[in-house]
């Protein structure tokens, strides 16, 4: 199996060399989102994963003529090079760039370790103000082949690859939420019944990078994780999904992942359905 | 509810009869060390959570009782203190080495 890694991922080298690139855009994605505003990579635009990426009112994402707006404002055009980064090893990175698949842009990538590896490595960061013109954005109509709902992971139980990708407390319900966050949650804690727990953080190294291609396969294969059959990610709201998503479709290939951004959030508010408790 | 919580020492809104909060500051030589990548592990080892400290070095975390390790990592060195905590507040201090 040939890597795809060089059409999906670009490290800090190739990133300092396409800083001036035209074709190339530089898009920081932060869970806190005042993280740009304090230094960010010269030249790079900030998308808010809350107030832009999500509808204001209901739970889901902004509708594809909202999406093709932002862009459109942000100066991204369909045939730019978006390049995604961000804090905490890239989750909300990770999610943007799952995002912009479903909608259908054809050359996104992520910076390999995100903000953390480029500050790890004391690159600089600018406090410039960035402005690009305005771009003319066309989304495509959202991509569910990438995308699970509630109904399909409850059907998934027993029959697909159900990848729980938080920490093993939190898998166990131990915790109801990742441990920078208040434990007050208002869901049932557990997880899905036959998901196996690969906690996100065994497919990244320290400093934020992703794993080898071979690690990566091991990883997953000594989980458990039948790449002959479809499989579904899911976390607390679908950002550490995203980078596990990222790495069996995006690096290693797997033709059948979906990611459930709806998540434990969701699942573990549903009335009646199955949970497991437990490692 | 979702973004990632400010760091800092102060605990209006924190409910510590049902929270178990770890909380302290990163030093250097005695000298708070901001943008430390600080990480929570379970008591397997296996990561939990990471947070980077504030400007004043404070971290945060909201845990369960039991045992936790902290591992911090930044430009300026490495650090790692272990610790079972208890509900309500529990104090850490993690100095860098190296």
């Amino acid at each position: 199996m040939t890597s795809k890694r060089a059409d999906v991922l670009v490290d800090v080298d190739w990133a300092q060399e396409h800083l001036e690139d035209p074709n190339v855009v530089f898009v920081e994605v932060d869970e806190d989102v005042s993280a740009y505003d304090g230094g960010h990579i010269a030249g790079a635009v900030k998308l808010d994963w809350k107030s832009e990426l999500q509808d204001p009112v209901i739970r889901d994402f902004v509708s594809k003529e909202d999406f093709e707006a932002l862009l459109s404002t942000k100066g991204i055009s369909n045939d730019d090079t978006v390049v995604l980064y961000g804090g905490n090893n890239n989750w909300f990175a990770a999610y943007a760039y799952w995002y912009f698949k479903v909608y259908g842009h054809s050359d996104v990538r992520l910076l390999d370790g995100g903000r953390k590896k480029w500050e790890l490595d004391g690159l600089p960061l600018s406090t410039d103000a960035v402005s690009r013109p305005a771009a003319t954005y066309t989304a495509q109509e959202p991509d569910t082949s990438i995308r699970a709902f509630r109904d399909e992971a409850l059907a998934a139980i027993d029959t697909l690859n159900l990848v729980d990708v938080r920490s093993p407390d939190e898998f166990s319900g131990k915790l109801l939420a990742p441990a920078h966050l208040p434990q007050e949650q208002s869901q049932r804690g557990g997880h899905i019944p036959s998901a196996v727990n690969v906690p996100w953080s065994k497919a990244a190294n320290d400093d934020g990078t992703f794993k080898s291609d071979d690690e990566l396969r091991a990883l997953y294969a000594d989980a458990g994780v039948d790449d002959g059959r479809d499989t579904i990610a899911y976390c607390r709201i679908g950002e550490r999904s995203s980078h596990t998503w990222f790495v069996l479709r995006e690096l290693l290939g797997h033709e059948n992942v979906k990611n459930y951004d709806g998540s434990w959030t969701e699942y573990g508010s549903l009335v009646g359905v199955p949970i497991a408790k437990g490692a | 509810m979702c973004g990632a919580p400010s760091q800092g020492q102060g605990l209006e809104g924190v409910d510590l009869s049902t929270e178990t909060v770890i909380q302290g500051e990163v030093t250097r030589d005695g000298s708070p060390v901001p943008a430390a990548y600080v990480r929570l592990l379970d008591a397997s080892g296996e990561f939990t959570a990471e947070v980077q400290s504030s400007a004043q070095g404070h971290f945060r975390f909201f845990a369960a009782p039991g045992s936790w390790t902290l591992r911090v990592l930044s430009a300026g060195g490495r650090g790692e203190h272990s610790l079972v905590a208890n509900r309500g507040l529990n104090e850490a201090q993690l100095q860098l080495d190296g």
